[in-house]
Formats: structure tokens, C-alpha cells, sequence
């Protein structure tokens, strides 16, 4: 392969990927609730994808099929140019994609030193040859997020939750990862506390080259770290472009009403903001709307919105949107 | 406007088997009618125990130790729990950040929501019905008169904050405390709950004391701002003062620390270091050990708040010291401090 061809190739390529689950309805019937329902984008390199959207959309839905903790129902996965198939793909895999989890509480086992929590990783895939080469590795990557030797025998109950998400991620690097999946990684943390976190995620990123797919709620911390962005709802990816085409330029109608619901932290600009106030609750995935998922809120939705799911379209270099009306909405 | 609410120096602590812990540190502010004021900080701030303060609804092992707060010229510290019971859900309501876990999973909303019209107001059932019916239509709650039969694990999320509400202002309140109430929320949802207490606000002429660690929700709901941090009031003013013009170094702090459409691309400026322990108070400002600007008298003694304009008032001495060097105030070196302008 050539030098040209490896710059070329996006490092994650997802392809109309599924997720079902089946749902218990009444004894003997389950009904597949689709969390992720044909879903394609790629991220290259060194590239941070944010991915937006409200809570039951599925955006963790995607995080979680990419790194096959759950297996996917449909659909292609391509690591750096390979389709992920066998057993062993994946396991390889994961030795080259990590998660930093939301909740730094529940994400770390109680009952296990910083050390171990750091080292488990290492142990699993084999990365050391003796023990102390292994405590080595793990006060190195203590080091890379901020903590110091003395916190290594430490409990995880110890410590913050800014300090639990940096042992989190910590543990996330161990395996010296490509690709980090970061699924709401500040929302559980204090506004002062979130900023330290983000700048590290950035500083980690040109450290080590990693790329990542940033999944959160919060479209302002969204924007700032993020190079692109997707917006999902209920299942499906609506809008996808650069993060500031996105923000200047909404296509989506769920994605400027998305956008102009967040509250701006400046008064005069709040008291001028004119915000599309969505009617309505996101329907139940078990009973998603026909045609386009967004058209029971949607205030341009007609006949064909019923009909048929858009596709999804790139309609300017790199600003890909589902959306039968994206004419006559902009 | 007349003064609604008088809090004067209000100490609450929780008594633990580690020590007391002063949650709430020398609190003082006023609330006219109608007016919004938001308290913000991080968790631990003391925020919500100031509410839960006002409202007497502390956990065992909380007290008010001192201090005082007047509701319409009542005194309210040390009244006792049968003029309480007059206050709360009829005077003052508060709604919670969990719209999940406050409402009863086993009576039905109807039940609920009348509850406390049949407390506080001489209505028979069928005009407590009647008004609860109303207070649903009000928020915005389709097909209310079947919504009341139904039971909590039945709304979405959205919906119960709906129901939180009209319960809460089933009475007509003067003060609305609203906890975090939309923490919890989407972003689309939050908007149409913040956009919904704001046309009730409008309309019913309440105050609301809106608790949040969300500046956005602050810079878009509130009239005046308190910023508080390990328990005592860093700074506060109207919102366009507290935004526009702060004058306390963790109010700045916070403020560059927020991602912005702005920020895209920079580094954030993030506030170092952690928040303190409240069982290990320093003797000088809170803040000290994470400020970046602070003096040697930062870690002797705490600023008292100080006017800096008739909208604004400060406890940071990083205003003494600018009022020093731009001549404004003039130092007594037995007796430090003044008044900066």
C-alpha cells in the first residue's frame, strides 16, 4: 500500500449500520426497537467527530456497535481499510479503539487500586514482559492525564470526579489506542472541571495522534473540540457537516431548532435570540413514525415526509443532509 | 418594587460524624416581586441548601445555625413547622432537578396535583379537580382531564417536569424555587420548559429563584445573578453586570472557562485545581488556593462584599487592590479594605 493511499483512507469507515434490540411485548412477542438504523460516516485520522442528539437518538447506540460491544444486526465496519470480521479482527481491534465512559462513579471498579484499574488493559491483551515494565507503562499514563505517582495505590472513591474521568481515560490509552470513543466524558463534571478535561482530551489528541468520536449533549462543548459533526435522531443520522458549516448553516430542520434551543451564556445575545421551540416529545423508538423519523415535530413536514425516509445526500462539499424539503426549508 | 424575600446572614451546616460542615456561609440577599434570580456554582456551593433554607426542608442532620429570612416581613427562622406548613407549596414552591424520582410512581397525577390545592385552599374536591384540570391546561399538558388519571410512569420526562410545575403553582406562589429543573432535560425540551416558566412567570407575576450550574440558562431566565462558591456569595448583581462586567476572579474564571461558538479551535482557560473541602475551611478567601491572582491577604482574611456600583456588589480584594492603584480608594495600613468604586 502506498504512502498517498494511507492518507487517503479514513481510520474509521461505518456503513449502514443497524442495532435492534429485541423488545418484550406482552409473553411470547418481542418487536425490534431500532436504536441505530442505518447509520454511515467516516472519521479520518487525527479527526474529532462530534455526534449530537438527544437522549434515546442511539448516539451511544453507535459507540458502543463500533467497538462490538454490542454485535452489530447490520452492516460494515472498516478499521484503517480492513473490514472487521472474525473474532480476531475485533480483538485486535480493541486493542486500537478504547471508550471513555459518562458516569466516572460507575465506571470505575470500586474495589481496585488506581494501578490495577490502569494495568487491567495491559494484563488483557499481554503489553509487558515483566512487572516492572508494567509499572512503568501504567505511571506513565498516570503522567499523560495529570495524576502523580502517590495516587497509584490509591481507591477510586479517593479521588473527584474530574480525577475519576482522568483515570478513565488513562485507563482508555493503555493499550496505546487509535481511535477513542468518548461518550459524554465532562457532563458529569462541574463547569471549572469540565474545562480542564476538554483541554486534555485536546492536548492527548496532538500528543499521541488519536482520533476521536466525541458523543455528547452539550452542542457548545460539541462544537469546541469537534472538526465535524453529526446530528442523529432517533436512529438516524439527519445532518452532517464541519462544525462551523453546521453551526452557520443548519440545513436539518431538527438540527436548527437543536442548535437554537441551547441556551448562549451572554444576556444580550439570549434576549436577541430568537429559538425554534420544538412542540412535543421525541416519539418511542418501538414506534417510530413512518417515512422521515422527525416529521411528527417538523413544521415544513408534508405528504411525501410521510411516505419515504429522505436519503441521506451531500448537497455542498462535505454537508451531507436527510431532509425531502432541504430546498424549500433554506 | 417591594422586597419579597430578606435572607440576612444565613449560616446553615450539616452536623456529620466528621465535623460540621458549613454549607451555607454568610448568605445575604434580597428578592423583589417578580423578579428572577439565579444562584449559580458548582456542586458543594451551597446553592441548593440556601433553598432548602428558605423552604425548611433541610436533611437530618442540617440546621439553620444563624441568620435570618423574612418572607413579606415574616420571620421565617425559628417559626416553626406549623407556620411552615403554610409557607411551603402555599407562599413558596420549589420543583426538583429529577422530574423522575419526585413524583409518587403509585398515585395518579390527578391525586397528586390535588393534594396540595385541597391542603391550602377551602376547595371541595370537584373545584380542586376543576382547578388541577386548569393548572395542567396551563403547562401546556394535552388532553389534561384523561392526563389526570394516568399514572407518573406514564409522562416522559418533559411532561413530569410539566406536572412539577403546575403542582408547583397550583397555590399561586409568590416564590417559585426551581432546583435545577432542567438538568435533566434534552436541550429541545429544556427550551420549552424555560420558555413556559418564563410566559407563567410573565403572567402570574411571581418571583423565581432559579438554581443552576448552567450560565446559559442563567444569561437567558435571569434578572439578577448570585455566584456562589464553598458556600458564601462571591459576587452579585444583575445578569448583565455579573457577564458583562465581573469583578470576582472566580466569576471570571468560570466565565472564560466556558466553551463558546467562540472558542472553537483555542484552548480553554480552565479554573486549576479542585473545589475545596468544606470541613477544612480556609481562614482567607474560598477561592485562594485556585486563584491565580491571589495576594498574601487573599489567604489571610476573606473579603467582605463591597458595592462596586448600585447593580453590583463583590467580595474579592482584587477590587481593592485596582481601587488602590487607581487612587479611588485610600488605604489605612492599621485597617485594610474600603469601599471600591
Amino acid at each position: 500500500m502506498t504512502e498517498n493511499m494511507t492518507a487517503e483512507r479514513p481510520l474509521i469507515d461505518v456503513r449502514d449500520l443497524k442495532e435492534y434490540f429485541d423488545i418484550n411485548v406482552g409473553l411470547f412477542h418481542t418487536k425490534p426497537l431500532k436504536a441505530v438504523d442505518g447509520v454511515s460516516f467516516s472519521i479520518k485520522k487525527g479527526e474529532t467527530l462530534g455526534l449530537v442528539g438527544e437522549s434515546g437518538c442511539g448516539k451511544t447506540t453507535v459507540g458502543r456497535t463500533i467497538l462490538h460491544l454490542y454485535k452489530p444486526t447490520g452492516g460494515e465496519i472498516w478499521y484503517n481499510g480492513k473490514k472487521l470480521e472474525s473474532k480476531e479482527d475485533i480483538k485486535a481491534f480493541r486493542k486500537k479503539a478504547t471508550m471513555v465512559f459518562q458516569d466516572p462513579y460507575s465506571s470505575l471498579n470500586p474495589r481496585m487500586t488506581v494501578s490495577d484499574i490502569i494495568g487491567e488493559p495491559l494484563d488483557i491483551h499481554g503489553m509487558y514482559s515483566n512487572k516492572k515494565e508494567r509499572e512503568e507503562r501504567i505511571l506513565e499514563l498516570m503522567g499523560h492525564v495529570g495524576l502523580n505517582s502517590e495516587h497509584a495505590s490509591r481507591y477510586a472513591h479517593e479521588f473527584s470526579g474530574g480525577q475519576r474521568q482522568r483515570i478513565g481515560i488513562a485507563r482508555s490509552l493503555a493499550v496505546e489506542p487509535d481511535f477513542i470513543v468518548c461518550d459524554e466524558p465532562v457532563s458529569a463534571l462541574d463547569v471549572s472541571i469540565q474545562a480542564q478535561v476538554i483541554n486534555m482530551f485536546d492536548e492527548l489528541q496532538e500528543q499521541l495522534g488519536l482520533t476521536y468520536l466525541f458523543i455528547a449533549h452539550d452542542l457548545l462543548v460539541v462544537r469546541h473540540i469537534s472538526d465535524r459533526i453529526a446530528v442523529m435522531y432517533l436512529g438516524k443520522m439527519v445532518e452532517l457537516a464541519d462544525a462551523a458549516e453546521i453551526y452557520d448553516h443548519p440545513l436539518h430542520p431538527y438540527s436548527k431548532s437543536l442548535l437554537s434551543a441551547v441556551p448562549v451564556p451572554d444576556p444580550k445575545e439570549a434576549r436577541a435570540n430568537k429559538r425554534i421551540v420544538l412542540t412535543g416529545d421525541i416519539p418511542s423508538p418501538l414506534n417510530a413514525p413512518s417515512g422521515c423519523p422527525f416529521r411528527t415535530r417538523c413544521a415544513y413536514a408534508c405528504d411525501r415526509c410521510a411516505e419515504s425516509m429522505p436519503p441521506f445526500e451531500e448537497v455542498s462539499k462535505g454537508h451531507f443532509v436527510a431532509c425531502h424539503r432541504t430546498a424549500e426549508v433554506n | 418594587m417591594s422586597t419579597l424575600l430578606e435572607v440576612r446572614d444565613l449560616h446553615t451546616s450539616f452536623f456529620t460524624d466528621a465535623g460540621e460542615v458549613k454549607a451555607v456561609n454568610g448568605v445575604s440577599f434580597f428578592l423583589d416581586r417578580g423578579k428572577v434570580l439565579g444562584i449559580v456554582g458548582e456542586s458543594g456551593s451551597g446553592k441548593s441548601v440556601t433553598a432548602y433554607s428558605i423552604m425548611q426542608i433541610l436533611a437530618g442532620t442540617g440546621k439553620i445555625v444563624s441568620g435570618s429570612i423574612k418572607l413579606d416581613g415574616q420571620e421565617l427562622v425559628g417559626a416553626g413547622e406549623s407556620v411552615m406548613r403554610t409557607v411551603r407549596g402555599n407562599k413558596v414552591s420549589i420543583i426538583f432537578q429529577d422530574p423522575m424520582t419526585s413524583l409518587n410512581p403509585t398515585y395518579t397525577i390527578g391525586k397528586q396535583l390535588m393534594e396540595a390545592i385541597l391542603l391550602h385552599t377551602d376547595r371541595n374536591r370537584k373545584q380542586a379537580w376543576d382547578r388541577a384540570v386548569e393548572m395542567l391546561r396551563l403547562v401546556n399538558v394535552n388532553e389534561p382531564e384523561k392526563r389526570m388519571k394516568q399514572y407518573p410512569f406514564e409522562f416522559s420526562g418533559g411532561m413530569r417536569q410539566r406536572v412539577m410545575i403546575a403542582m408547583a403553582l397550583a397555590c399561586e406562589p409568590d416564590i417559585l424555587i426551581a432546583d435545577e429543573p432542567t438538568t435533566a432535560l434534552d436541550v429541545t425540551i429544556q427550551a420549552q420548559i424555560l420558555e413556559l416558566m418564563k410566559s407563567l412567570q410573565e403572567e402570574l407575576g411571581m418571583a423565581i429563584i432559579m438554581i443552576t450550574h448552567d450560565l446559559g440558562v442563567v444569561a437567558q431566565m435571569c434578572d439578577e445573578v448570585i455566584v456562589m462558591y464553598a458556600g458564601s456569595i462571591c459576587e452579585q448583581g444583575t445578569a448583565d453586570e455579573i457577564f458583562y462586567n465581573p469583578r470576582h476572579e472566580y466569576t471570571k474564571g468560570l466565565m472564560r472557562s466556558i466553551p463558546t461558538v467562540h472558542t472553537a479551535g483555542t484552548k480553554l482557560k480552565p479554573i486549576t485545581g479542585t473545589p475545596i473541602d468544606l470541613l477544612n475551611m480556609p481562614a482567607g478567601c474560598p477561592f485562594a488556593s485556585r486563584c491565580d491572582n491571589a495576594m498574601k491577604i487573599c489567604l489571610r482574611s476573606r473579603c467582605e462584599s463591597m458595592v462596586i456600583n448600585a447593580d453590583h456588589k463583590s467580595g474579592c480584594w482584587m477590587n481593592v487592590k485596582a481601587g488602590v492603584e487607581d487612587g479611588s480608594i485610600t488605604v489605612d495600613i492599621s485597617e485594610e479594605g474600603g469601599e471600591a468604586q
